[in-house]
């Protein structure tokens, strides 16, 4: 049987870790030069940090993970620097570009999909200038390179990883000119509660957050952040505090994300239904507890499943290599399924909560100023996709025929939200009306003459 | 945008070119770190008259960071290391 994994993130090494447990040697294809994912990252091999220094409170997962990818790798068919830019999943066959010019169909049958998450934005006037990042974006300059996105960044959002990045920066040596919330203190009490479901982590974001407050970083929630401000860089951002007193901090850099989006463009294009998860305020590929997709052959795990964070990615990677084995009448450890199964609903609920404690702001997306680029891509405002909608544009791929949004280089990944957002406002609709944006090959840019 | 070299930066110093001018890198660096850390403020500029670009998500998913390498063709900055001798170009 021929089995391939995409990704070599948290879920991914552990779908590989229990497939060569039951003597299946899968093809392994990542497209990074290593594997690691995200809150694992390795930084190239010139850098020499220790995992204590690079991963924190993660240190111990990093190392674990890290050793289990290493000797993995050796047993597998590995293919980093590989990017699976389709699937054609009548003929079970993916194609791949290798160091962005070698072309290559891998059958399978059966593939884990682990193809991770990114950053949650809203644009904001401004977010197009040199030194605006996103939040993860900000914290992988400094992991995987050592740098920051500048010495005195605002960093603007919400969720645990803003806290996070800014110690990290803070620690480095940065100093965060400030830390935006926009989510008010009463919504993360009301929902806190709910995160007692993993307590460690739990204790880990308060601790964050009393570290940031003993450095005098100063933090603000219930913002409303107006511009990021500048001529060619960033040099100020322009916020309204919950008081709705306007500030302006000089910056040099901003960080922008809330919270994250599954990458699930190969979900679905292997024809995974999509359905609106209103506690994450994402669309995600639908699967069982098990993580098998309706799709024949096609399992899914991680970030890109669906947000869970970095526990769920270990438990759900090795719990749909455990379904992709029972299914294949292979042996499978059925004592591991069911514990993985009671792990993944506990985590659940610590996720429902996370997530409702730290919402996506819908409502200030929806009500951007019609001058702001919600694509960043090809500089089409709000003002144009609300046109769009005008011109009876009852969902958001008719809204991106009309209006280009969704069209550009990044192919809907960062306008997507905050775009559903307008539409529906827009069109006096709730946003899982309008829709999202259907994912078209390939999902990267390749060359042209690739594309055969 | 000054990206600002934080930790880790004790490694081997090499030279690049960016639109024909050398430039300073250090191993390991990426071609996005190596352009904002010397000072050059963006790596592409905007076919849609709004200035510069100096990337975003810096982990290969916005495509805001692509430069022209001199035999290679059109690459993300933000996921192509730096060599010694390697001739970029901003578009």
């Amino acid at each position: 049987m021929k089995v391939v994994v995409v990704g070599a993130g948290p879920a991914g090494i552990r779908a590989v870790e229990q497939l060569v447990r039951a003597g299946v040697f899968p093809t392994w294809i990542e497209e990074g030069p290593d594997g690691g994912g995200r809150i694992t990252q390795r930084p190239p091999a010139e850098f020499s940090r220790s995992h204590a220094a690079l991963y924190g409170a993660d240190a111990g997962r990093a190392k674990r993970l890290h050793a289990a990818l290493d000797s993995l790798k050796a047993r597998v068919d590995w293919r980093p620097d590989t990017l699976v830019w389709n699937i054609r999943p009548d003929a079970r066959v993916l194609h791949t570009l290798t160091n962005g010019a070698a072309q290559d169909e891998v059958s399978y049958d059966a593939v884990i999909l682990c193809t991770g998450a990114m950053d949650r934005v809203l644009p904001l006037p401004g977010w197009t200038l040199p030194g605006a990042t996103t939040l993860g974006g900000a914290q992988t300059a400094l992991k995987s390179q050592g740098v920051g996105i500048g010495a005195n960044p605002v960093l603007i959002g919400t969720g645990p990883l803003l806290w996070l990045t800014a110690l990290q920066y803070a620690k480095a040596g940065a100093k965060p000119a400030a830390v935006l919330d926009t989510t008010d203190l009463l919504t993360k009490a009301r929902f806190g509660g709910g995160m007692l479901w993993n307590i460690p982590t739990l204790l880990r974001g308060m601790g964050l957050y009393a570290s940031l407050k003993l450095r005098g970083v100063k933090m603000y929630e219930d913002v409303t952040p107006l511009a990021i401000e500048g001529v060619d860089k960033v040099t100020a951002v322009h916020w309204r505090d919950a008081a709705w007193k306007e500030h302006v901090t000089p910056c040099d850099a901003v960080a922008l994300g809330w919270g994250l989006k599954p990458e699930a463009q190969l979900a679905d294009l292997a024809g995974v239904p999509f359905d609106y998860d209103d506690t994450q305020q994402n669309w995600v590929p639908r699967k069982d507890a098990a993580g098998r997709s309706p799709v024949a052959g096609v399992y899914l795990a991680g970030d890109g499943a669906g947000i869970g964070g970095v526990d769920v990615a270990e438990l759900g990677g090795a719990r749909a290599a455990l379904a992709l084995l029972a299914d294949a009448k292979l042996p499978s450890d059925m004592a591991l399924s069911k514990h993985l199964d009671g792990r993944l609903r506990t985590e659940r609920r610590f996720r429902a909560a996370l997530e409702r404690a730290f919402p996506y702001p819908a409502r200030l997306a929806s009500r951007m100023e019609d001058s702001t680029s919600v694509c960043r891509c090809e500089v089409i405002t709000a003002g144009e996709l609300r046109a769009a909608a005008a011109a009876e544009a009852p969902e958001l791929n008719r809204a991106k025929a009309f209006s280009r949004v969704g069209m550009g280089r990044c192919q809907g990944r960062l306008c997507g939200t905050p775009a559903a957002a307008v539409l529906a406002r827009a069109l006096a609709v709730e946003v899982p009306e309008v829709g999202r944006l259907r994912g078209q090959p390939p999902v990267k840019p390749v060359p042209l003459q690739q594309v055969g | 945008m000054t990206a600002i070299r934080l930790v880790d930066q004790d490694r081997p110093a090499l030279i690049f070119t960016v639109d024909g001018v050398e430039v300073p890198a250090k191993q390991g660096d990426t071609l996005l770190t190596a352009m904002l850390t010397a000072g050059l403020g963006h790596v592409r500029t905007s076919e849609f008259g709004d200035g510069g670009r100096a990337g975003f998500c810096w982990m290969g998913a916005c495509q805001d960071c692509w430069v022209v390498v001199v035999g290679k063709g059109v690459r993300r900055a933000c996921t192509t290391l730096v060599e010694t001798g390697i001739e970029v170009i901003r578009r």
